[in-house]
């Protein structure tokens, strides 16, 4: 059974490998489309530590939301930026070094918080399902949900008013 | 008929049997892993073969021909012949392509299709995990082929290609809400989102289908299913009379075939889950086995498309996109609403007053949405009087 062990850490591992490639290409490849399919990959990178970790819901709804949707708007975008068939633009601006700090007191920060946040290790994983989350919303937490949904309502009309706006000549 | 209702399951005990006494315990978990995966590799793909057969044939007969009757007996080892024909044709990569694009796309779009076959309950115990987010895992991976079909599209360089990216992409963001929602009255009733249990609820010919709001969410999933799978007469994205082939117009060889593979094997997924949904799943009368009837419900439904396919012309995209957001999504859910007043109320009134609602909104909708034909105009003459 050791074996098995083993060749799920290594299965893990890989998937953690994959999603930070799938990162570092989606920042670092000067074609954008490439750069979002890259994207794509780290999100179902994340997608699949979800599942590794047995929150399966999370990384069903991370896989339908994010690749399903978002991804699909974010390739939209890049269709109607021009010049995409130049294959040398640079994703990169001059703010490299100002960037580099911010970023480096970022991961400062985040070491921080990982290192004191109180971990509560227990034998054997523990993950909530969608019924326990569905109840939550609509129990504890529906003033956030609702409000969450009236701003999204808002967003919709929002932008249906601006894509109609032309049309009133 | 015990036995061969599990037969599956007692094989792959046999298999396993078998291997923990020869080797290692861990080779004998990976054996276990292995033993669906394998089955359903090579599955799909066979299936695929054999509904493009199917498929041929049904055509023909339904537009007065024979079909693919040559290689072998009535044609069947035509997609044997094609498949070969498929692998040594030359493979063309157009000068202009952007070549990982154009490589990816084929080769990722078959793997969500195989995917979902792991959640699917093909007969009494035969499934290959019962996930309970089973339903959303479908939903999630059928969600994901609009992202490959786009990768291919815009690979190509091609303006058909990306044309009909756009359109698929445009068709299957529409259709993904109506069909999402229309299983949501099902997981009320239910309570889970695993497959399993969903075939469970519907216990002694309870199907879902024969509930009000059951008819309305088997249409709506039936007609978004054809949709998000490009089939007639929802197939813009590939309208070989107006776009070359839509957005596999530069692929040749085998990339094409794995389109196909991945178009076929997700019609059998889709009308899998709506038989799996609606229509009780491997349940049914005790002379079949359940894997049978759980097959027999499948091919129905694909016949059906097939039949619609050989029937009607394709939709408009104006007509289609209406469709899904002025028709299916506010019927999916009036749906919801009728599936909750269902519930509570007891079981004469729960039908009769579910029916008068729909049908009440299903004439509200029709009447909204009826286009409006200018009346026939009379035209005379100048001179006539």
């Amino acid at each position: 059974m050791e074996i098995i062990l083993a060749i799920s850490k290594i299965g893990i591992y890989a998937i953690f490998g994959i999603t930070i490639l799938g990162a570092i290409f989606a920042v670092t490849l000067r074609n954008i489309f490439h750069a979002a399919l890259g994207l794509v990959l780290a999100l179902l990178g994340v997608a699949a530590v979800y599942f590794s970790m047995e929150a399966e819901f999370l990384g069903a709804i991370q896989i339908l939301l994010y690749v399903g949707g978002i991804m699909t708007l974010i390739i939209f975008v890049v269709m109607l930026t021009s010049r995409i068939g130049d294959r040398t633009v640079p994703t990169s601006n001059h703010q490299r070094y100002p960037a580099l700090v911010g970023i480096l007191f970022l991961i400062a920060f985040l070491i921080r918080l990982v290192r004191e946040t109180p971990w509560q290790l227990k034998a054997e994983l523990s993950t909530i399902d969608a019924i326990t989350i569905g109840k939550e919303f609509m129990g504890a937490y529906v003033l956030p949900f609702e409000i969450t949904s009236l701003v999204l309502v808002v967003a919709l009309i929002g932008a249906i008013v601006i894509a109609r706006s032309d049309l009133k000549k | 008929m015990e036995i061969v209702d599990q037969i599956f399951v007692i094989a792959k005990a046999g298999i396993v049997n078998w291997a923990e006494a020869l080797f290692p315990d861990w080779t004998v978990v990976l054996i276990s892993i292995l033993i669906p995966i394998v089955a359903f590799t090579i599955f799909g793909p066979v299936t695929m073969m054999y509904l493009t057969w199917l498929e041929r044939k049904l055509l023909g007969r339904i537009q007065n021909r024979y079909g693919p009757n040559r290689v072998g007996k009535f044609g069947l080892l035509q997609p044997i012949a094609d498949g070969i024909k498929m692998f040594t044709k030359e493979d063309i990569v157009p000068e202009g392509a952007d070549k990982i694009a154009h490589l990816l796309a084929p080769l990722l779009i078959v793997v969500p299709a195989l995917l979902i076959f792991a959640v699917l309950p093909f007969g009494r115990n035969m499934i290959a995990i019962d996930l309970n987010i089973g339903l959303l895992f479908f939903l999630a991976l059928s969600s994901t082929t609009t992202v490959f079909i786009f990768t291919a599209a815009w690979g190509s360089r091609n303006k058909f290609s990306l044309l009909g990216g756009m359109r698929s992409v445009a068709q299957m963001v529409s259709y993904e809400i109506p069909f999402v929602l229309s299983v949501v009255p099902v997981l009320l009733m239910v309570g889970s989102f695993s497959t399993v249990q969903i075939v469970e609820a519907q216990q002694n010919y309870h199907w879902f289908l024969f509930t009000p709001w059951g008819v309305v969410g088997f249409l709506i999933f039936f007609l978004c299913g054809v949709a998000e799978v490009n089939r007639t007469p929802f197939d813009l994205p590939e309208a070989e009379s107006e776009i070359v082939a839509g957005f596999h117009t530069e692929y040749s060889g085998m990339k094409f075939a794995l389109f196909y593979m991945a178009e076929f094997m997700n019609t059998f997924t889709i009308s899998a889950l709506v038989a799996t949904v609606y229509l009780g799943g491997w349940q049914g009368p005790g002379f079949l086995p359940s894997w049978g009837w759980f097959l027999i419900k499948t091919y129905a439904l694909i016949i059906v498309m097939m039949w619609f396919r050989g029937t009607f012309p394709r939709l408009r995209v104006d007509q289609l996109m209406g469709f899904a957001w002025k028709f299916l999504l506010p019927l999916s859910l009036l749906n919801i609403v009728i599936a909750s007043l269902w519930y509570y109320l007891a079981a004469p009134m729960n039908y009769v007053l579910g029916t008068i609602l729909l049908l009440m909104g299903i004439f509200l909708l029709y009447g909204i949405n009826r286009p409006e034909i200018p009346k026939k105009r009379k035209y005379r003459y100048a001179y006539a009087d």
